[in-house]
């Protein structure tokens, strides 16, 4: 081994405590709301209480004339300045694209949104002035049903439309060339099972909830949020209220968790910008749990109609997919392209020959969605998943048996699936195994059998799951070509200090993954440095200007790349100042543990530090050398990094009550290269766990006329602790390819792949008593009233 | 998520919180742990003008042994009936159900007297507290009076408290020769009970000599499964008997429909987990 692999061991694959967590769980934090300005307003808003009506009137004159009141904005108010708020992916060229004001002025089109905004000298102040403001609606029929929506004669959403679709993005193979006639494969085949699965609406429910501070007052308008996306929020400011770019500094502090739901642009940010701007003082808002629930975007929501086409053998012949996507009342930043970025996926890890998907989005008068942890990838593992169990099941197969008969093998990588996305690598039967193992298959199969046999009231599923995902977003000419407004790039900037101390500017803006402690893991090995003595800055366009912030498990894969890039140009920029020093040629130079050493010279060596120290004084500069050690780079990933692994899950299900117990959980995870295995552990196990809680726990109901039900965390229920299983995570490790690090994401791994592992578990159990689904969440009525419709006994 | 405003006493002892409440009217209220009032404050779904605090009023908390009963000061906390040594031993009903009441925070500040006044028919121990024939000591202006279970939960959210009211004790009659059993059916560990039954079941030889069945969220209150009780007058404690016993748990009843759980899923469970108690209180 060489003494340079060596370094690379130490920091890098290496569990470490994460840095953020000392000052996170101490409450030494900056979070938005701990922003605090001399004369800052506090601002509070007025939400409808109704999911589609026309505003004929506000008064807010009472709310005005209270004491410690400062003003109250209505949407006509400032109707002429607000703009729109963006979507930044235009997934046909004929999307239907309403506006959508900020603030609304003449219709609402649902429950929350806002209407009119308060400022006033303190927060309870503020929230008091709401009561006082009379709006005057005039209701208008609310359009909650997808499939209603699209009927002739429905009520629409967007009246100027005509309809209430947005889109319709399709993909055949047999017209793209990528594969066969999936129609066709259909018709002609043994065996076909049809399937309708239901994506339920859920809520992101982040820990902390929005909040976003505007000052005014300096030179550059200053913006805190409590956002993912920093920099997207000053290209939006700018872009869409006219306000110059170079005037606008954002800042995300501490941000406490997103999951998708602070990949946005909102109106809340909207609303405080024009109101600091119009009053020239310093504004917060940050809104309430309930509000959070009610307005921040939600996901899913999807109907899917799924059919398979095999042979009897169990090779699969072609798979074709419908969608009907909820996009809620308006386009949000992502909005159609979330059902859409599974739309490659739906093949899963399989060597599918024909497919055909189709996707419409579909107005409603409900909340927006949008990206939730996994956006598209989860739906589409959960549909094939989900449908290659009911297929064995049909066939009378081994669930695993028939993946094995389909999957792509390991010698077939790079491998260019039916969609036309090629794989890099990976080992789908190494993953399996492995987990099967961990989980004791075979053993759980025998004890389901004699619990069967016995008509046990309490019943054993398996529940599998083996998924690729897509990730690293991503290559931005694939973005560019699909209509996404934006790049997939990411950048870094690394400056050794004078005294060799390290600082890492980066583009991606963590909200809870612990990119400070593992690109400082990542500096220590490139650089040679301790840990110790690297400090990471992100989410402040001052400071880290470049960057496109962090989601779809892209940080690492790409921001981790053009990080290794930075570092390497740094030891290359001090290179000359060595050889300098060493009074020898640049190129005998070797840089390894932090020094640059001559070659067949032993003892001859200057650190990267001294380095660093005698350029910063540059007295004694080589030709060409700048007085400052630090570089910045780039990455645009080619491609995108598929990680892969297998989910197995056993879940008892008691008959009678229709409860779920989940026994055991076994992840198996192939995300190339670690950088720290204790923050991938822990990014699997949350990750696992939102799956669980979409299978079993989650979902946003609204009642018909659009008010939502489930408010509050009363009646939206997350699991706590207690309600999950011991996971058991173990991994596979399949390098990325054409990574420095090998490294693929893992941000979302676990909540894609957990979904279809427990609800095929709860299904497996209930196959007996002719039970082919239960729809999410698997609550135990639902299971209940599966087992009663299946006809109640085995 | 800021109440709106009120004003705000914390009293000393009974006397001083009988007297706040007594010039407070029909819009004060009295605040325990605030596990239940103060969510509702903060949604504003209640907006009373005069809180009296009487969490600072020792003489409301603690367990006292009063011969064929216990004595349970209304602001004993959920967690300290779980723990304290005369409820384990004479009336384990209670510390049993008081442990499956939300999470362990909750359980800390909670009370006992506050989560009997709220009456939310999905609380866990207003059920138990019927299942026993408590009764409960309640001061007013006109002085003591006491309430038995069977009359103190009137309506959802309503009791026989009046605004001027303080729930100061709950008298809780030993049952020497008895076994009891909650039975909670939740979606989440740290959820309200989709529904709940509370037994208690006196047994000799093979022979239910007397039990007493109390459901939760089974109706607007508590309600007690008298038909249940009457079919395990006399009958053989055996798995049978009792099934058919608790076949009949849900009759008479009239739970909700809500976001939770159909009245059909409820009157269900009342049936399963009638049964599954009343074997846990006769195995």
């Amino acid at each position: 081994m060489t003494v340079t692999e060596d370094r690379a061991g130490r920091e890098v694959g290496r569990d470490r405590r994460r840095k953020e967590d000392a000052r996170l769980i101490t409450g030494r934090t900056m979070w938005t709301d701990n922003v605090s300005l001399p004369g800052m307003l506090h601002l509070a808003i007025l939400r409808s209480p109704m999911s589609h009506a026309r505003i004929d009137g506000i008064d807010a004159s009472a709310a005005r004339s209270m004491p410690g009141v400062v003003d109250v904005i209505t949407g006509r108010d400032v109707a002429d300045v607000q703009g729109s708020l963006p979507c930044a992916w235009t997934v046909t060229p004929d999307m239907a694209h309403p506006d959508h004001p900020p603030l609304a002025v003449d219709e609402v089109r649902f429950a929350g949104e806002p209407v009119a905004v308060v400022a006033a000298r303190d927060h309870a102040t503020a929230l008091d002035a709401l009561e006082a403001i009379e709006v005057a609606y005039e209701p208008l029929p609310a359009v909650m049903d997808i499939e209603d929506a699209l009927a002739d004669g429905s009520p629409l959403v967007h009246q100027s439309l005509g309809t209430n679709k947005s889109f319709t993005w399709a993909f055949d193979s047999a017209e793209e060339g990528t594969g066969g006639d999936a129609a066709a494969a259909i018709d002609a085949a043994d065996v076909v099972v049809r399937r309708r699965y239901v994506q339920q609406r859920v809520i992101p429910a982040f820990m902390e909830p929005r909040s976003v501070v505007v000052d005014p007052t300096p030179d550059q308008i200053t913006v805190w949020s409590s956002t993912q996306v920093p920099h997207f929020v000053r290209f939006f400011l700018a872009a869409v209220l006219g306000t110059p770019e170079h005037k606008i500094r954002v800042i995300a502090p501490d941000v406490g968790g997103g999951f998708g739901g602070k990949l946005q642009i909102t109106a809340e940010e909207f609303i405080s910008f024009l109101v600091a701007q119009r009053l020239r003082k310093p504004v917060k808002y940050t809104e309430s749990r309930s509000e959070a629930m009610l307005s921040a975007h939600h996901g899913r929501d999807m109907i899917q109609d799924v059919d398979v086409a095999a042979d009897r053998d169990g090779t699969v012949t072609a798979l074709r997919v419908r969608l009907l996507a909820n996009m809620g009342g308006y386009l949000r930043l992502l909005t159609p392209a979330t059902p859409l970025l599974g739309r490659y996926m739906y093949n899963g890890i399989y060597k599918f020959p024909a497919h055909r998907f189709e996707c419409t989005g579909v107005f409603t008068t409900t909340t927006p969605t949008d990206a939730y942890r996994g956006a598209g990838r989860p739906e589409a593992t959960f549909a094939i998943e989900r449908v290659m169990d009911d297929l064995a099941a049909e066939l009378g197969m081994d669930p695993v048996e028939l993946r094995r008969r389909n999957w792509i093998e390991r010698d077939e990588f790079p491998f260019t699936t039916v969609t036309g996305l090629t794989y890099d690598s990976g080992d789908y039967a190494a993953a399996t195994d492995k987990a099967m193992g961990l989980l004791g298959y075979d053993e759980l199969r025998r004890e389901q059998a004699e619990r069967r046999a016995a008509g046990d009231r309490v019943q054993l599923g398996i529940g599998v799951s083996t998924y690729t995902e897509m990730c690293g977003l991503a290559p931005s000419r694939w973005l560019g070509s699909l209509g996404y407004a934006a790049g997939g790039w990411e950048s870094a900037i690394v400056r050794m200090l004078p005294t060799g101390k390290v600082e890492v500017l980066t583009g991606t803006s963590p909200h809870g993954q612990g990119h400070e402690t593992a690109w400082s893991q990542i500096v220590a090995d490139q650089l040679g440095v301790p840990f110790e003595d690297i400090e990471v800055m992100h989410g402040d366009t001052r400071t880290s200007h470049k960057g496109l912030d962090t989601y779809g498990s892209r940080s690492l894969a790409v921001g981790g790349y053009a990080l290794v890039e930075a570092c390497k140009r740094v030891v290359e920029k001090a290179r000359p100042m060595a050889a300098h020093l060493l009074e020898c040629d640049p190129a005998d130079l070797e840089f390894v543990d932090g020094s640059y050493r001559v070659k067949g010279t032993p003892g001859a060596s200057k650190s990267i530090t001294e380095c660093a120290l005698a350029i910063f004084a540059a007295h004694d500069l080589p030709d060409g050398v700048e007085p400052y050690l630090d570089a910045d780079a780039s990455y645009d990933p080619v491609d995108f990094s598929f990680p892969h692994g297998t989910h197995l899950c056993a879940a008892e299900v008691d008959t009678e009550t229709g409860q779920v117990r989940l026994r055991s959980y076994v992840a198996v995870d192939d995300i190339g290269k670690v950088v720290n295995p204790l923050i991938v552990e822990g990014q699997v196990h949350g990750g696992v766990a939102q799956g669980i809680a979409q299978a079993l726990f989650e979902e946003a109901i609204y009642d018909e006329d659009g008010n939502l039900m489930t408010g509050t965390f009363v009646e939206y229920t997350i699991p706590s602790s207690a309600d999950l299983p011991d996971i058991v995570t173990d991994r596979t490790e399949t390098p990325a390819p054409g990574h420095p690090l090998g490294a693929k994401g893992v941000g979302e791994a676990g909540t894609i792949a957990s979904t279809p592992a427990v609800v095929n578990a709860v299904v497996d159990a209930l196959r007996p008593y002719g039970v082919t689904d239960v729809r999410m969440p698997c609550t135990p009525e639902r299971v209940w009233q599966a087992i009663r419709n299946g006809g109640g006994r085995p | 998520m800021i109440p709106a405003a009120f004003d705000y006493v914390r009293a000393e002892d009974v006397r001083t919180a009988l007297t706040a409440l007594a010039d407070g009217g029909e819009d004060a209220k009295v605040l325990a742990g605030g596990q239940s009032l103060i969510p509702m404050l903060r949604l504003r779904l209640a907006a009373p003008t005069l809180l009296v605090d009487v969490g600072g009023v020792g003489e409301l908390r603690g367990v006292r042994d009063d011969g064929d009963a216990l004595v349970i000061g209304s602001m004993t906390t959920h967690d300290e009936l779980m723990n304290d040594a005369l409820v384990r031993e004479h009336a384990p009903l209670v510390a049993q159900a008081a442990a499956t009441v939300a999470d362990r925070q909750v359980r800390h500040v909670g009370t006992f007297g506050g989560s009997l006044a709220h009456a939310d028919p999905a609380g866990d121990l207003p059920g138990v507290t019927l299942a026993l024939d408590a009764t409960f000591s309640v001061m007013g202006p006109g002085g003591a009076r006491d309430v038995p279970a069977s009359e103190f939960f009137v309506d959802y959210l309503t009791t026989a408290l009046r605004p001027d009211d303080l729930l100061i004790s709950v008298r809780v009659p030993k049952l020497p020769g008895w076994r009891t059993h909650y039975e909670k059916f939740q979606q989440a560990a740290q959820a309200w009970a989709v529904v709940g039954v509370a037994t208690a079941v006196r047994r000799s030889n093979g022979t239910v000599d007397e039990a007493r069945v109390a459901l939760t969220s089974m109706g607007s209150t508590p309600v007690r499964a008298h038909t249940v009780e009457a079919a395990l007058a006399g009958a053989p404690a055996t798995a049978d008997a009792l099934a058919e016993a608790a076949g009949r748990a849900a009759d008479g009843t009239t739970p909700m429909s809500d976001g939770i759980a159909s009245a059909d899923y409820r009157s269900h469970l009342a049936r399963v987990l009638t049964r599954r108690a009343l074997e846990a209180a006769t195995g």
